[in-house]
């Protein structure tokens, strides 16, 4: 165990130094592109083409929008330096279908593309689409660093530089109205995205162990179990009788499938979400994906509640009529929205917190380690430790977090499932 | 406003980090006193957590919109 942790930790400083000193390449050609723009500005043609770009991202580090960048959903899966290009399906209202590999952008170690395809753009990672009729459709060749983006009225917006115009480009349109990115824009993105294709790799995994698993229960009858079978059982012999049992009463059969569905699902999207340098995909800690569970247990709460659930919702025996209408149950009716709710953004923010704490430790080296390979030894080794420290706390939290999800939907299902006893 | 809705979080954290403190606490007695129920104690203690905690969310969540 000791050499398995001093080895990561080995891999890890390693790792990180590496990064730094990418990072210094970077800076290095990004002040050779700010002066070759300068120049060429001077000239009067600003055809950013051949080498710089008319953007030059992080003249300071920003661990906030590192971190922000590094937590969302992404075109291509990024695994280091390697970017590898994931099927992009796109709708746009004004131009229809578009179906096409993101590896056509050609993205740079930050995700930043320098083809457009089809008037789309690639920006950190995320495709944007030029609003502006006049971009020329097809297969541009951008240059590097001239996709970009500027702060305007408070709101960061993309820019892309093409043939000495700047052309803006729109985010995707985002069910939640522009609350984290985005808003109601003019195309909608079906992409199989890093997100999707982690939680469908998860999702394969947890099937094949299951079925694996199912499949050993009937082989292996009144023997010992073995193999994967001894690792899965207790856990869920646990969530059994911990949660389905002491909360539904003589019904948990009934819903013991979706809560070990629910339980497994976020435990292993929470874990493979922990894995370093594997893409770090966040999938948990994406409010679309939260929502849907929320709402998958808000239909299961509210579907199975019987006559006795209704009846105190809605219309509380032995309480003045008065007190019912004015206070209980409007409060009641809203109870049963916030509830789903609390859900949804409890599970989403315990991730979200946990993979942003873990990319701003790692992104301390970089705010205090400018150049100088003293203070970038130093602070890798003080980051690395803190790093390790949050990722076995963030372990917990994939635990505590699948396993409170799950509590909480046996224990409003048990509410809304309860017999009368009075 | 930013500086007041970041004031805000702060607040919503302090509720919760009280709440929780005192969840935490209180479980940690009653284990010393009735060993044998850790398990009851220690599942009920995660759902009060976690309804402390969805409390707080809400503000948190509130505190953001409004920055």
């Amino acid at each position: 165990m000791r050499k398995f942790i001093l080895s990561f930790w080995c891999m890890l400083s390693l790792c990180v130094i590496g990064m730094a000193q990418g990072h210094e390449g970077h800076d290095h050609s990004h002040d050779h592109g700010d002066h070759a723009h300068g120049t060429e500005a001077h000239d009067g043609h600003a055809q950013g083409g051949d080498h710089g770009g008319c953007f030059h991202h992080e003249e300071q580090f920003n661990p906030g929008n590192v971190a922000f960048h590094h937590i969302s959903d992404q075109n291509v899966y990024s695994i280091g330096p390697l970017q590898l290009p994931l099927p992009v399906m796109v709708y746009a209202q004004n131009g229809g279908w578009d179906f096409f590999s993101s590896g056509k952008f050609h993205p740079d170690g930050h995700g930043v593309g320098e083809y457009a395809y089809n008037k789309y753009v690639l920006f950190e990672g995320m495709i944007h689409r030029v609003a502006d009729e006049s971009f020329p459709g097809g297969h541009i060749n951008l240059g590097p660093h001239n996709v970009g983006e500027k702060e305007i009225d408070g709101r960061k917006r993309v820019f892309v530089c093409y043939g000495g115009n700047q052309y803006e480009a729109l985010y995707k349109s985002t069910a939640d109205g522009g609350l984290f990115g985005g808003g109601i824009t003019n195309f909608y993105d079906f992409s199989l995205t890093k997100n999707v294709v982690s939680m469908f790799l998860v999702f394969f995994l947890l099937g094949w162990m299951f079925i694996g698993i199912a499949r050993a229960y009937k082989k292996r009858e009144g023997q010992a179990p073995s193999g994967l079978q001894s690792f899965i059982e207790p856990i869920f012999v646990f969530i059994q009788d911990e949660v389905a049992k002491p909360f539904l009463g003589h019904k948990w059969e009934t819903y013991l499938p979706y809560l070990m569905a629910l339980f497994f699902g976020i435990l292993g999207l929470n874990l493979f979400g922990q894995i370093p340098f594997l893409g770090n995909a966040n999938v948990t800690g994406n409010l679309a994906f939260t929502a849907v569970l929320a709402i998958f247990t808000f239909l299961v709460v509210n579907l199975s509640g019987n006559k006795h659930y209704w009846e105190h919702t809605l219309w509380m025996p032995g309480v003045p009529a008065w007190l019912k209408i004015f206070i209980l149950t409007p409060v009641e009716i809203l109870g049963l929205f916030i509830k789903p709710l609390t859900l949804m953004l409890r599970l989403f923010a315990n991730i979200t917190a946990g993979h942003m704490v873990l990319v701003i430790f790692v992104g301390l080296i970089f705010v205090f380690a400018q150049g100088n390979w003293g203070g970038v030894l130093g602070t890798s080794i003080g980051s690395g430790l803190l790093t390790i420290f949050m990722m076995s706390i963030e372990l917990l939290v994939a635990f505590i977090q699948a396993f409170v999800f799950t509590i909480l939907t046996a224990s409003y299902i048990g509410a809304a499932t309860e017999e009368a006893h009075h | 406003m930013t500086g007041l809705a970041a004031l805000g979080m702060g607040l919503a954290v302090i509720g919760a980090g009280l709440g929780i403190g005192n969840i935490g606490s209180k479980a940690m007695e009653s284990i010393a006193r009735q060993p044998e129920a850790v398990g009851d104690i220690r599942s009920n203690m995660i759902l009060m957590a976690a309804l402390v905690e969805g409390a707080a969310l809400i503000a948190i969540v509130m505190c953001y919109l409004v920055a």
